[in-house]
Formats: C-alpha cells, structure tokens, sequence
C-alpha cells in the first residue's frame, strides 16, 4: 500500500515536471523572436539580422528615423483611416443584418441565411483580375476607397453570420414585453437589445479595426504609389532586403503597431470565446 | 360555387393584368403600390432601351474594333447589365406574387389596405427586416458577387499580356483555359504540382496548429498550475501582434546566412543536448527546408486560436461527468476519449473547417516568408507557392495571364465550397431553428 503511494506521487511529480517543462519551453518559443525583433529597435548602427544580443549600443534613434527619413508615418495615418472607416460601416451593417435575421421571420429569409452561409465560403481575394479590371473602369487604382470597400464588403457574410449567432443568445422575452410596452421597432433595436450584444460588437470592431492592418495581399495588388502605401507593404520595403540598412526601422515600425494592437486585443480577449461559438455552431 | 368562380377569375385577372407590373395591383384597388410599380417597370424599360440593349449585346460581341472598343468595359458593363436584368426578374416575381396574394385576399372578403397611409404604414412595418438587411446586400452584391460574376466571365476569354484592350480586343474562348490547365504540359505540370503542395500545406499546417492549441488548452487546464494568467497571456501573443510582423520577422530569422535560426537557435541546441549536431539549414534556398520552416511557423501563428476556443469549451465541461466517469473505472485516457474529445469537436469542428479553409488560401504566409520560392517550377510559380499565391503572381507578373489565373480562381471557389459545404452538412451547421 506504502509502495502504491509512493508511486503515485513520483508519478504526480513526474507529470508536473513535464507539464512546466512544456509551457516553459512554448513560452521561450513564443517570446524569443518577438523579443530579438523588439530589441532590435533600440539598436544603434547597422543592424541585418534579429538576434539575441544585448552588448548593442542602445538608441531611440530608429523611431525618429522612421518620421522623418521614412513615409512611415503617413502609412499609419493611412492604415489607421482605413481601418476606422472599416470598422464603423462593417459593424454597423452587420449588426443591422444579425440583429434582422436573428429577431424577424420575413419572407425570403431561410434562403437568403443559406446565401450568407455559402457566399462566405468564397475565397474573395483571389478575385484579384476582377477587382483590377472593376478598378481599372471606376479609375480606383492605387485608390484606398476602394480597398476600404473591398475590406468592407469580404467581412460582411461570415461576420454577419456570427452576428445573428450573438443576436440568438439574448433572451427574446425582452423585446415581446417590450413590444406589449408598444415600444417600436427602432426602440426595441437601440434601446432593448442593442446594450446586451455590446460584448460582441467590440470584437467585431477589434477584428474589422485590425483587418487593413494585417492585409497584405489586395492592399499591394491595389495601391501603387509609396505615399499611399499601408504599413503593411510599407514596412515589408523595410525587410525584404536584409542589405538595404532598414531592418532596425522594420523592428521599430513593428512595435508602433503591435503595442496598440496588443492591448486592444487583450482588453476583449475575455469576449472571443462566446462570439466565436454562438455564432459558428448553430443557425 | 359561384364565390368560388369569382374568385378565381379575380385572382387570374390580376395575375394576368401584372404581366405589365402595377396593374394587377391597381386592379386590386392599391393604387399607390400599383403605381410604384408602373414606375419600376417604365424605368427599367427606359434603361433596357437606353443601355441595356446594347450592353448585354457588347456582352456576346465583346467589341468589334480594336482601339475604339475597350473590350474590358464592355465585359464590365454587360456583367453589371446582367445584375440589373436579374434584379428585375427578382422584382417581377414578386409583382406577380403580390397580385395573386392580394387577389385572393380580396376573393376570401378578408381585409386589405388600400389606403395610401395604410399601405406606407404596412411597409415599413413588414418592409422594416428588408431595410435593415439591405445595406449588406448591396456591399456584398458589388464587393462579392459582381466580382465573382466577372472572374467567371474573364475564365472563358483570352485576356493576358497578348490582348490588352484597348489596344487588342479580347475573345471568348470557351474551355480553353480550362484545357490548357488540366492537359496543356507546361500549366499542366506546375498546376499540379501547386495544387499538391497547397492540399499538403493546408493539411499539415492546420493540423499542427490544431494538435498544438489542443495539447497546450489540456496542459494548462490543470488544477495545480501556477501563474495560469501569465501563461495565457503569452500564449496569445502570436494572435495579437499582427501576423505580418512576425511573418516577416521569421523570414529575417530563417535567413541562411545571418537569420538567427542559423547563427543562434541550432548552435544552443547543439550545446544542451548531447550526442545531437546539427549543422547550419538551408531554410531559405532548399524548397524542402523552406516547406518545414513556413509549417512549423503557421503552427506557431495559428495555435493561440484554437487554444483559446478549447480552453472556453473545457471549462465548460462539467467537472461531475469527470468524477463519474472516474468511478466507473475510466482512465485519463478513456476520459480524455470519452468525455474531453466529443466536446471540443461538436462545438469546435465548423471553426476548425475556417481553419483548413484559411490556410488553404493564406497568401500572407507563403508570400512574405519567402516569395513562393526558391527557385521555379514553371508557368510563373515558385517552389513553395500555393495556388493563391500563383495566381498574385499570375495576375502581377512582367507578363500577366489574366484568365488562366481566373480560371484557377473559379478552381479554388468551387474546391472551397465543396469541401465546406460537405463538412457542414456533416456538422449539421445547415439545421437551422424554427
């Protein structure tokens, strides 16, 4: 009896041994390449590769560069436009079109919930010739409104979707009593319904805000000229070319995005969960 | 009997008088919807006969000489007829139906607005749904569908570096993209071997982002864990700094000669672990090595995703369904196969399709990493390009071949469509309420 305790317990110890030793180990992993990366941005002289390496002369002397020998800082401005003009109309026509689908019964409404459901199966972006030949005639070229439209425009299916999942969740009693209150329909919408569905529409917001951020594919196929670029493709003219001396203004453009992003993401990261398995498990 | 009759004949009238929209419904005594309707239809024939005629026509034709017509905006402004032309056969079925409705409303003695405040007041009422759900229909009619209206078009022309319009004119040429990729030898070949590299990628990849996410939820959900916090938070860290930035770092990393995979990261591992020597890898200039580096980094960028997904599921999992079980005598691994398993994947399985899907088309991390390449295989592809990144390539190259990569578009489309629509149909995600 003494000896099957005793095993159990070196057991126990082993498996906690184990367990540390692997987070442990992921966390380095995780850590190591965005730490040489943010380090890099401090450092003075010419800098080619990341490493791990902290005798370096330490400077903020990259940043200032950035402003004023580079166009980073209308990339951002441009980015950050895009992305604002993003997320307002994205989540304010998603929201209208979750909140229909989840709360009216109209006719049409089945098959058009089937049109959502498959349209956002179809992988957009590779729609590259029909997107230059459309901007070619409306004269969009190297246009960011039209990116914007696009970004807008690709979301719509599959976040709607998610929406309508939201919407599903909150309580219909709310706005039967509210309706017997002879509240209308836009009331029942702004004042009952719209206030519990807050969690969601914040991570949407995150998602639709970070969208122009990360893309990388249509903003280089659509916009030509440098001044329009969008950090993105900015900062990729940065790294491409470990020789052309830039890759310390690549680390430092990185950590001007990453650090706001970061902590928008961390600050609704509480919400992902219910907004991604309302909305992707049932009808 | 004879109500019968009448109503009958009054449905048919008014069905019959709605071949032109708007009289059914005057007859139905709605003359202000009857109306609006004339003026629908007036309008659509003004616009047939000012533009459409000719547009759809320019669609069969696509221009007849070249320099004056520019076969593109033809193409363009045929396909956006079309739209137009399905819009008002959509409008016309409901005109018919609307008359019959009323009709028979009116045959049943039941009661029906007539009034222009009742019939404005019905409408926003029951129309209330429509607007709200129009706005994402006309961003997705001209960001989505239009889009894909054209791909299919240009699939079946023979626009590329030869026929730029408005220079050259461009042709219909049926199947021909289509059979130059499947039997044509030089697309042949690099389409599928692209093709074969993309299914491998995407499964790989997926996957181990999958295994990861999984495995390190399970880890850190156990009780006697300390600082859980700070491992979630940096375990989120690759989802929440944009993965372009880390894309791009890697690439630098995994730089042959000065990337800090070569010159830092084997160099420690030869010195913790005895008896192993590994040398420096060509990660960026061996096909083979570049395909290890793109899958082990997806897996990296990918797993916080799922990690945080089952980690929301598992709490949710009833801790007595565990104790239960424990009574019965099941394992850890019999629990882990019984109880853990079938919970992550009822609620996860759709979300782990996106997964397959995404990867399947992540432009990002074959491009920024290294180009697609080393080196080519052909038709404009690199080593390690995935179809997406074939067709950027396709369609921005020094000679674009505009409809072969369409061609490989609408490929890609329906390939998507099909795997997903089998698996949610598996998953049951079609089963909708009501």
């Amino acid at each position: 009896m003494a000896n099957m305790l005793k095993s159990q317990k070196t057991s126990r110890i082993i498996s906690k041994f184990f367990t540390y030793f692997y987070l442990i180990l992921l966390a380095v992993i995780i850590i190591y390449p965005l730490l040489i990366t943010a380090s890099s941005a401090f450092k003075a002289g010419n800098v080619t590769a990341f490493n791990l390496n902290f005798d370096a002369e330490w400077t903020l002397a990259n940043f200032s560069r950035l402003f004023t020998e580079t166009l980073y800082g209308s990339w951002y401005m441009n980015t950050l436009i895009i992305a604002l003009v993003t997320m307002v109309v994205q989540v304010t026509v998603i929201t209208l079109a979750g909140y229909t689908y989840s709360r009216y019964r109209f006719v049409g409404r089945k098959k058009s919930l089937m049109f959502f459901l498959i349209i956002q199966m179809v992988p957009t972006t590779a729609a590259l010739t029909a997107f230059y030949v459309m901007a070619l005639l409306l004269g969009a070229l190297d246009q960011s409104w039209f990116l914007m439209f696009l970004y807008i425009g690709g979301g719509i299916p599959m976040n709607t979707w998610l929406m309508k999942g939201y919407f599903d969740t909150i309580p219909y009693d709310l706005d039967e009593s509210a309706k017997l209150d002879g509240a209308g329909h836009f009331r029942i919408f702004a004042q009952i319904v719209l206030p519990l569905v807050k969690p969601m529409i914040a991570v949407q917001s995150l998602w639709a805000f970070m969208t122009p951020f990360g893309e990388y594919m249509l903003a280089k196929f659509l916009l030509r000229t440098p001044e329009n670029y969008t950090v993105a493709i900015g900062l990729q003219t940065f790294i491409n070319n470990p020789q052309n001396q830039k890759v310390a203004l690549f680390a430092a453009g990185a950590i001007l995005i990453a650090i706001p992003i970061t902590i928008l993401f961390f600050m609704l990261q509480k919400h992902f969960v219910a907004g991604l398995t309302s909305g992707g498990t049932k009808g | 009997m004879e109500y019968v009759e009448t109503g009958k004949k009054r449905i048919r009238t008014a069905i019959l008088l709605s071949i032109i929209p708007g009289l059914g419904q005057i007859y139905n005594k709605q003359l202000f919807k009857g109306i609006a309707f004339l003026i629908i239809f007036a309008l659509f024939i003004i616009e047939m006969f000012n533009f459409g005629i000719g547009a759809l026509n320019g669609l069969i034709t696509l221009g007849s000489t070249p320099g004056a017509d520019h076969s593109l905006f033809i193409l363009i402004e045929g396909s956006l007829q079309l739209l137009i032309l399905l819009l008002f056969i959509l409008f016309y079925v409901i005109n018919l139906n609307d008359a019959r409705k009323v009709a028979r409303l009116w045959a049943e003695g039941k009661k029906v607005n007539t009034s222009l405040k009742s019939v404005l007041l019905n409408m926003v009422d029951r129309g209330f749904p429509y607007l709200f759900t129009i706005p994402a229909y006309v961003a997705m009619l001209f960001a989505i569908v239009f889009p894909v209206l054209v791909t299919i078009f240009i699939a079946f022309t023979n626009y590329d570096f030869y026929h730029i319009p408005p220079a050259k004119l461009i042709d219909w040429v049926g199947f021909e993209n289509f059979s130059n990729i499947f039997f044509l030898s030089s697309y042949r070949d690099t389409f599928f071997a692209v093709f074969g590299w993309t299914v491998i990628w995407t499964l790989a990849a997926t996957t181990l982002q999958i295994v990861i996410g999984i495995f390190t939820a399970i880890v850190l959900n156990q009780k006697f864990i300390k600082f859980k916090r700070v491992f979630g938070i940096i375990f989120l860290l690759p989802w929440a700094v944009p993965a372009f930035i880390t894309i791009m770092s890697f690439s630098n990393m995994f730089n042959d000669s000065i990337g800090a995979i070569n010159t830092q990261v084997i160099p420690l591992i030869d010195a913790l672990i005895p008896f192993v020597e590994l040398q420096s890898l060509p990660w960026k200039t061996d096909p083979f090595f570049t395909k290890i580096a793109i899958i082990l980094i997806q897996g990296w960028l990918g797993f916080p995703f799922i990690y945080v997904l089952v980690s929301g599921i598992l709490q949710s999992i009833p801790e007595e369904q565990y104790e239960a079980a424990r009574i019965d005598g099941a394992g850890v691994i019999q629990r882990f196969k019984h109880i853990t398993m079938p919970a992550i994947f009822t609620i996860a399985a759709p979300i782990f399709i996106t997964q397959y899907t995404g990867n399947f088309n992540n432009f990002s991390m074959i491009y920024l990493f290294n180009e697609g390449g080393p080196g080519s295989i052909g038709a404009g592809a690199g080593s390690t390009d995935i179809l997406i990144s074939w067709i950027y390539k396709l369609t921005t190259g020094t000679s674009p071949q505009y409809s072969i990569a369409s061609a490989v578009t609408l490929f890609i489309s329906l390939f998507v469509i099909m795997i997903s629509l089998i698996v949610f149909k598996k998953t049951k995600a079609f089963e909708m309420e009501d």
